[in-house]
């Protein structure tokens, strides 16, 4: 499996990865990664870190596992506080398009509190929702929808 | 047997196509007088439409007569006529192929027993003539069948590029007549239109007849655009765009192009809709987790804060005086209606089923609100009264979301999601019996639909 990380013009959905970061069968694979990526980059950010959080249906409650990542891109952007970044927010496509905007950035100010709250100054990160707009798993069923229901925190800065 | 043309003096019924530039007509319409036959023995023909059950009135269109080259106007004509009377589930036009007379002019009196013996109940009559000056005039009647009486008389005068439009003032002249309610067949309704893979939508304004005829692009589709709804005046639409750094309501004047963020609000806005009178525009600002709902007047671009919870409030829509609004809130833990006064005054729960409720939309008779609701994993479009009694279920699948109004309050347009990787969104409408179902035809996938007033 192959790690594609491109990143787009800000206007747009930031980082499209065609890889589950969390799947077991890919570990092989990120010890290769991990080799490569420069540290402090944003490789090194997506694959050693993760960018991503899930949630669970209606909700924006942070798991245990999400608070794991979450404590680790704290540890990671105090580290490289040259990077501001923008929390997206995420819905699934099982729910209105009105909703799932708030949704989305309700998902994403929890995340931003609990990264302030774990000592990422509160002037470096933004907040952006797109609600159920841009879904990355396009299947009809959980296994699809429980990787839409997503929070990810793009480096705005990451090419300078 | 001469036809009775003492005219009127012609009147102007229309300046609404100013808006259009590229097609700036002046539409004339006049009555015209009835054949002189005897008083009709028995009462005209008429549907019922506030029973529950309709039988579709049996309605005959024979092609309208032309002259001067003009034939396959007049049959396109006729059928648009045909067509919009047909998806209305009101009427059964009957099959051409049972016509002894395939055309049949304005100026004729019928053969009343030829479409006796057809059982058609209802006749429409019509002739279409180039003018020197280049313009088109239709002439129509209606007639009843079985009293040999007539019903209408009109002519019109219309630039023949606007064609289309005159057969939809045509088809809801007949309906005004035989239903005894306004129609809806001359309106546009503005959505999204979709291309490209399901995670990488490219989304863009676009505007359209009601029957699906006639798409004009407004977005190139460089930015997201979300929820399109019209003004009162058909002139501007409100809608949301991710074009800044921040995802904001818009306003955009479809004559000019203009476009210009609503407000200067400290976080995203969505959820946009004009008031009954036009004068201003209710929103959704979110606020870290939390969305209220603000109004803000156009005219003095002064914005009030409606509702202050802590919760997603949202989806709000007047009621049409425009004393109250509907919206959805989790305030109570999960989607549901709330109806307010317009000031956001003394917020009450209407909905109470089972489930989840939300996008209501309250009709422009002012009757029902219509909603998506969310239950047992499945997407319904349903109406309830404004107190939320006498909830009623029209259509129900895997995903249906986001009605809007026909200006008539007769007839619902929604979205519906298909399902699979190549899926998508397609529009319908629904009739508020829930049995009169139909696609509206596009050449994309297509979402968020909003309905304008008659044009007028």
């Amino acid at each position: 499996m192959v790690t594609n990380i491109s990143l787009r013009s800000a206007g747009r959905a930031a980082i499209v990865i065609l890889v589950a970061a969390f799947m077991a069968a890919c570990a092989q694979k990120q010890e290769q990664l991990n080799g490569q990526a420069v540290p402090g980059s944003a490789q090194d950010f997506v694959v050693n870190v993760g960018d991503r959080v899930y949630f669970a249906v209606d909700s924006s409650d942070l798991s245990g596992t999400a608070q794991a990542t979450l404590d680790k891109q704290a540890q990671w952007l105090q580290r490289y506080n040259r990077y501001t970044i923008t929390v997206e927010g995420h819905a699934d496509e099982r729910g209105t398009r009105e909703y799932n905007l708030a949704l989305g950035a309700r998902r994403a100010s929890a995340v931003k509190a609990y990264l302030a709250s774990r000592g990422v100054a509160p002037n470096r990160m933004r907040t952006i929702s797109y609600g159920k707009e841009r879904p990355v798993a396009v299947c009809d069923n959980e296994s699809c929808w429980s990787q839409n229901r997503r929070s990810v925190t793009v480096l705005d800065n990451a090419g300078s | 047997m001469a036809l009775d043309m003492t005219l009127p003096a012609p009147r102007r019924i229309s300046n609404s196509l100013k808006r259009w530039r590229l097609r700036a007509v002046a539409l004339v319409a006049a009555a015209i007088g009835a054949v002189g036959l005897a008083a009709p023995a028995q009462a005209l023909v008429q549907i019922d439409i506030t029973q529950g059950q309709v039988e579709p009135l049996p309605i005959a269109l024979p092609s309208f007569g032309s002259t001067g080259g003009e034939a396959d106007l007049a049959r396109q004509m006729t059928e648009v006529i045909a067509n919009d009377l047909k998806r209305s589930g009101l009427f059964r036009p009957l099959d051409p192929a049972s016509y002894v007379d395939q055309t049949l002019d304005a100026a004729a009196v019928p053969n009343f027993q030829n479409w006796r013996a057809i059982d058609a109940q209802a006749l429409v009559a019509g002739t279409l003539t180039r003018e020197p000056d280049g313009r088109l005039k239709a002439e129509f009647r209606l007639w009843d069948v079985f009293a040999a009486e007539q019903m209408i008389g009109q002519q019109y005068y219309t630039q023949p590029d606007n064609w289309r439009r005159l057969a939809h003032i045509i088809a809801d002249a007949i309906y005004e007549r035989l239903t005894g309610e306004k129609g809806y067949f001359d309106t546009r309704v503005v959505f999204v239109s979709e291309t490209g893979p399901k995670n990488d939508r490219t989304k863009r304004l676009a505007i359209m007849d009601q029957d699906g005829a006639n798409v004009r692009y407004l977005t190139r589709g460089d930015d997201l655009v979300l929820t399109p709804r019209f003004s009162p005046s058909s002139q501007d639409v409100t809608y949301m765009s991710y074009s800044g750094g921040v995802p904001s309501v818009y306003l955009l004047n479809i004559e000019t192009g203009e476009r210009e963020v609503l407000g200067n609000f400290p976080g995203m806005t969505f959820a946009p809709r004009f008031s009954p009178d036009g004068r201003s525009v209710v929103m959704s600002l979110q606020q870290e987790g939390n969305a209220n709902i603000y109004a803000m007047d156009l005219g003095s671009r002064r914005t009030t804060r409606l509702t202050n919870s802590a919760s997603i409030d949202t989806s709000p829509s007047f009621s049409p005086d425009g004393r109250q609004i509907v919206f959805e809130s989790d305030r109570g833990g999960a989607q549901q209606l709330y109806v307010m006064g317009a000031d956001g005054s003394n917020p009450q729960r209407i909905s109470f089923g089972n489930g989840r409720y939300s996008t209501p939309v309250w009709s422009p008779r002012g009757d029902l609100i219509a909603f998506t609701k969310q239950s047992g994993g499945r997407f319904s479009i349903g109406v309830m009264k404004p107190d939320g009694s006498g909830e009623r279920i029209l259509t129900e699948g895997y995903h249906n979301e986001g009605p809007t109004w026909a200006p008539n309050g007769r007839v619902l347009m929604f979205f519906r999601e298909t399902q699979g990787a190549q899926g998508g969104p397609s529009l319908y409408t629904v009739d508020i019996t829930g049995r009169n179902e139909m696609r509206v035809t596009t050449d994309t996938f297509s979402s968020d639909p909003a309905w304008s007033p008659l044009l007028d």
